[in-house]
């Protein structure tokens, strides 16, 4: 672990968006758009993890993460932990866990769904099954798995 | 309140009660007995697609239980093509009504209606997505035809496809344990997303003949020319779905043919006159279900 903290340095104030799915960590900086904010970020692909055998981290300067981006995050790696830095220690650990409801962050792909139609209405999915992840639009019914999500 | 957006919104229970009044029902909705159940009501029919059937068989349930219809049958001479949304137009319409039936072009409309209207939303069919009351009426009509609905071997013949009453029906039949047959062309086969959902035995088959003498119900849906790119391709294949009544020698004499209709050619009509032809009786039995619906829904009777 030590080896691992000394490749990239302690980042004094921000996130660190731990135990991401290896190969993972490159899809949550594009769709969280972190790359796009005006501050330092570091990516680790493939780190060697006690709980799984690789993982990918990402550290986000003096930034944290709102609720719509953790929302994001648990669709695209269910099992990271968002650890809140400030003053170079942990204030706080989340576990992300999937809403029951997914709302305005995922695209229908059903171009016929009233939610692609309509002004003001906002996508809703309900969460049918976490291990293999997928998800059913409450207007359509069209269903969707973790390859096929698009974010809004 | 309760809407009725989805079969699944419906239990089994809640299913066999509404067949059961619907039955009740029958001398109302053949107009040998008056009613003023619903007197005093007013239901909207919001048709936002043309439908004839659906629209003529609720006005028609709705006023033989002495209540009164409101509503529009396309939506061309309204304020949807000004802009205004569905749910604003959902808003109004609820306001001036006691329940709404809404037909719509587009998936998850009735779904939406039901989140802002203020009163029971009826799905009366969007886009390829539900159409519950004609699943119900399907349901019914097999109860009445053969006397029971549990443990029924089934086929459904045609465009299995894209025919969305045959994915309804199959979904509500799984739930009383009948043996499905879907006999269809394999370009028009029932779809993975249906069959995966099916608990008990299904099975499928090129063609009618081998299997015809097992089945207590046979429905029929429309092929239609419009799938196939290739005219002469819809030819052979319409061609080799069609039923006529020398194919009916090997059925069992109970057996009914279902059809949604309209029909084209796909059931010959020499078979119109005989004991299988349950199609027209099915078409009729659209009122006495959504009479037991309305009356459900409106006067909230269990």
């Amino acid at each position: 672990m030590s080896d691992n903290l000394l490749r990239v340095q302690p980042i004094r104030n921000g996130t660190v968006i731990d135990h991401i799915k290896p190969g993972c960590g490159r899809k949550v900086l594009d769709i969280l758009n972190l790359s796009g904010s005006d501050t330092t970020i570091s990516l680790l692909i493939n780190v060697q993890s006690k709980h799984q055998k690789r993982k990918d981290i990402i550290k986000v300067e003096d930034r944290e993460l709102n609720e719509i981006e953790i929302e994001k995050l648990a669709l695209l790696s269910p099992n990271a932990i968002v650890n809140i830095i400030r003053n170079y220690a942990v204030a706080g650990k989340k576990t992300i866990e999937i809403p029951p409801f997914i709302s305005e962050i995922v695209q229908c792909p059903n171009e016929n769904c009233i939610c692609n139609n309509e002004r003001g209405v906002s996508t809703n999915f309900k969460l049918l099954s976490k291990e293999n992840l997928q998800i059913k639009c409450t207007y359509c019914g069209r269903k969707m798995e973790e390859d096929s999500i698009n974010f809004i | 309140m309760k809407h009725v957006v989805s079969i699944e919104d419906l239990d089994n229970k809640r299913i066999m009660g509404l067949l059961k009044r619907a039955s009740e029902l029958l001398p109302i909705a053949k107009g040998e007995k008056k009613s003023d159940i619903l007197k005093g009501k007013i239901l909207s029919t919001c048709f936002f697609e043309a439908s004839t059937r659906t629209r003529l068989s609720f006005e028609s349930a709705m006023q033989r239980l002495g209540g009164s219809c409101i509503g529009f049958a396309d939506p061309s001479a309204t304020s949807h093509l000004k802009g205004e949304t569905l749910s604003d137009a959902i808003r109004m319409v609820a306001g001036y009504s006691d329940a709404v039936v809404l037909r719509h072009p587009r998936e998850g409309a009735a779904k939406l209606a039901s989140e802002v209207s203020e009163v029971p939303i009826i799905n009366g069919g969007d886009g390829a997505g539900q159409h519950p009351t004609q699943t119900l009426l399907d349901l019914f009509t097999i109860k009445e035809e053969i006397g029971k609905l549990e443990n029924l071997k089934v086929g459904m013949l045609g465009d299995l496809r894209y025919g969305r009453t045959v994915h309804s029906l199959s979904q509500a039949l799984d739930r009383f344990n009948t043996k499905l047959y879907f006999i269809s062309p394999e370009s028009l086969a029932m779809p993975e997303y249906v069959t995966d959902e099916l608990t008990g035995e299904w099975s499928t088959h090129q063609n009618l003949e081998n299997i015809l003498s097992e089945l207590d119900v046979l429905y029929v849906t429309r092929i239609q020319k419009e799938r196939f790119p290739d005219v002469e391709d819809y030819k052979r294949v319409a061609g080799a779905y069609r039923i006529n009544s020398e194919l009916l020698n090997n059925a069992k004499p109970k057996m009914r043919i279902l059809h949604p209709l309209p029909r084209v050619d796909e059931i010959s009509t020499d078979i119109d006159n005989t004991k299988h032809a349950a199609y027209f009786r099915q078409a009729f039995n659209g009122v006495p279900v959504r009479m037991a619906l309305l009356e459900q829904l409106i006067r909230g009777k269990k």
